[in-house]
């Protein structure tokens, strides 16, 4: 009997390793299905076409299905979230000239988000014209750590300087071609612009927010009703692709099969940067072994407390206007109870909260599981902000815009 | 009936098709209809010409920046836009397979919109249709020499008429199991190879 297939959508990015390391190392046939992959260009294509049917899941944004669900987007589909891809694989590039405005305001180099803020602000400060950049899309974790960078380093970012979309691979040139001063996407694009265009890598996600998320495997609602088995396969293939992905004798392997054409068409060299945690900034090469967690320390399981947080910042930066049913809307986005069900017979070590705090942990500490604890990282803001999802309207009171 | 009053903005960086869509747009009554190729300039062109309907190709990288640009329009009191009308998923789906996605500004009925959208996409397949025609054409006549230039070879060297030169390749095709524009490309290797 054949299995059935599913047809997943993705962007050439780093994040799509776990789909992609379901497909390439037999996972999703050991879970019961052919996974078929299709590149696009855009993020609103991935959502359309996810809404539409075209694909069954995609690596998506993990703002992206709450967007959806929130009605922010053209196509009203309810979707859910039931696994993530990982933690971190971010980080925020400025060109060569600006950097070297950053570095006379005092910049180290070292990828810390404070001082690297610290000095933008300066640079914002004294230019005579308005600071550009980019981000791959408005509901993305880009926008948001991006303008949460911003904004604690006391710069405004609709006021203060300008920001724009364009799709990853673009980034790069862009920026090379002076159409942009900075832009914050997921790698290789801030390795390509360090390699390519003489970039410099100011500060990374791990950095503003250590092990927060980022991409999700989302679905239409309706689909995941339809087929929960396939749903539990998917979510058992990209926790086990990300188990496999985590252990570093696998990274190398990892950066070599995402290297090939049909996934990022770059060079090893640049593409296993982000994998090993060695990241050349353009000024030093400085070692962040967390810079992008595949899966330890739950980094596979959808916390509804880290789809508040994005709601929170929806609000924030004016795209929802809030309430409780909004607020309960986002939660539901996120699918644990799914993450839960498919596991459970693996034996997974599973949270036994759906919810948590962030922002509180400076080392790796232990959380009550189903059964026992389990370790889970770190999880400061660089600012030292708390997020507490009992108190979201707090948090977005704290956060008003001056 | 059209509504030559809606103003129409295509985003397209195929000239070619986006200059069929234009046309076809044009002749069904609709004055008011502008073309760029590149987003960047979607700017000044909304600005200039305050679009109702917008058409962008799916496979166009930049749609997510000419939907960040929706929003921020939003921000200052310009139309939104958006999909044609969210229940019509059949329509929808249309569209994306077609290749063509329209954006609607808020409120407009989708009566109005529809025969713009049926139009855009029937030019769309029949530009499709256009491309793959001209394709299989050239293909033929490129096959066609070939088969001459091998036929040529045979005459000369065999001392055959056209006829058997033609009737000895079909039948060496047949035999082998291989196409006849197969056959003539090898020959003409070989002679290549073997001429003087």
């Amino acid at each position: 009997m054949s299995l059935p297939h599913l047809t997943a959508g993705f962007l050439p990015l780093l994040d799509s390793a776990l789909l992609v390391l379901a497909r390439e190392l037999g996972i999703a046939e050991e879970e019961g299905f052919t996974l078929g992959l299709t590149r696009e260009s855009s993020w609103a294509n991935i959502r359309d076409r996810t809404a539409l049917g075209h694909f069954d899941i995609a690596l998506v944004l993990a703002p992206m299905p709450i967007a959806a669900n929130l009605g922010l987007t053209p196509i009203a589909k309810p979707m859910i979230a039931p696994v993530m891809t990982g933690l971190g694989n971010n980080a925020i590039t400025v060109s060569a000239a600006i950097w070297s405005a950053m570095a006379d305001a005092g910049a180290p180099g070292d990828l810390a988000a404070g001082p690297a803020g610290r000095a933008l602000a300066k640079v914002v400060q004294s230019s005579t014209r308005k600071l550009r950049f980019g981000v791959v899309h408005q509901t993305s974790s880009h926008n948001y750590e991006l303008r949460y960078w911003l904004a604690a380093s006391g710069i405004h970012p609709d006021r203060d300087v300008e920001i724009v979309v364009l799709p990853p691979p673009l980034l790069p040139e862009a920026l090379g071609t002076d159409g942009l001063d900075g832009y914050c996407v997921g790698e290789p694009w801030n390795s390509v612009g360090v390699a390519q265009f003489g970039a410099r890598i100011a500060t990374t996600k791990s950095s503003i927010w250590q092990r927060s998320p980022d991409k999700a495997v989302g679905m239409r609602s309706d689909w995941a009703k339809q087929n929960p088995d396939l749903v539990a396969a998917t979510i058992r293939a990209i926790y086990r692709a990300g188990e496999w992905c985590q252990r570093p004798e696998n990274r190398l392997q990892a950066a070599e099969i995402m290297a090939r054409p049909a996934y990022l068409n770059q060079p090893v060299d640049i593409v296993s940067r982000a994998l090993t945690g060695q990241i050349d900034g353009g000024v030093h090469q400085v070692t962040i072994p967390d810079f992008y967690v595949p899966h330890e320390g739950a980094a596979n399981f959808p916390w509804k407390s880290h789809a508040l947080w994005y709601y929170s910042q929806m609000v924030r930066w004016g795209e929802v206007t809030p309430n409780q049913a909004r607020a309960e809307i986002a939660a539901a986005t996120f699918r644990p109870d799914l993450y839960r069900a498919a596991l459970a017979p693996l034996g997974a070590s599973l949270p036994a909260d759906d919810y948590r705090r962030d922002g509180d942990q400076a080392q790796s500490h232990t959380i009550a599981a189903v059964t026992g604890t389990m370790q889970a990282g770190p999880n400061r803001f660089f600012d030292g902000k708390v997020f507490d999802p009992d108190a979201v309207d707090s948090y977005i009171q704290s956060q008003a815009t001056k | 009936m059209p509504s030559p009053d809606l103003s129409i903005l295509i985003i397209d960086e195929n000239r070619i098709r986006a200059s069929i869509i234009e046309e076809g747009l044009r002749e069904a009554g609709y004055a008011r209809v502008a073309v760029i190729h590149d987003v960047n300039e979607v700017g000044r062109t909304i600005a200039l010409t305050m679009p109702d309907v917008i058409f962008i190709d799916l496979e166009n990288p930049k749609r997510d920046t000419l939907e960040h640009f929706f929003s921020l329009t939003r921000a200052i009191q310009r139309p939104i836009a958006m999909f044609v009308d969210r229940s019509d998923g059949t329509m929808i789906e249309k569209a994306v397979e077609a290749g063509v996605s329209a954006y609607v500004v808020d409120g407009l009925k989708k009566e109005r919109v529809k025969p713009i959208l049926d139009m855009a996409i029937s030019r769309f397949n029949a530009f499709s249709r256009l491309t793959r025609e001209l394709e299989e054409a050239r293909s033929a006549l490129e096959e066609r020499k070939i088969i001459d230039q091998a036929k040529g070879i045979l005459m000369k060297t065999k001392g055959l008429s056209e006829p058997d030169a033609y009737a000895l390749l079909r039948k060496t095709a047949m035999n082998q199991n291989r196409r006849l524009i197969d056959i003539a490309q090898s020959l003409i290797t070989a002679a290549n190879l073997l001429g003087p």
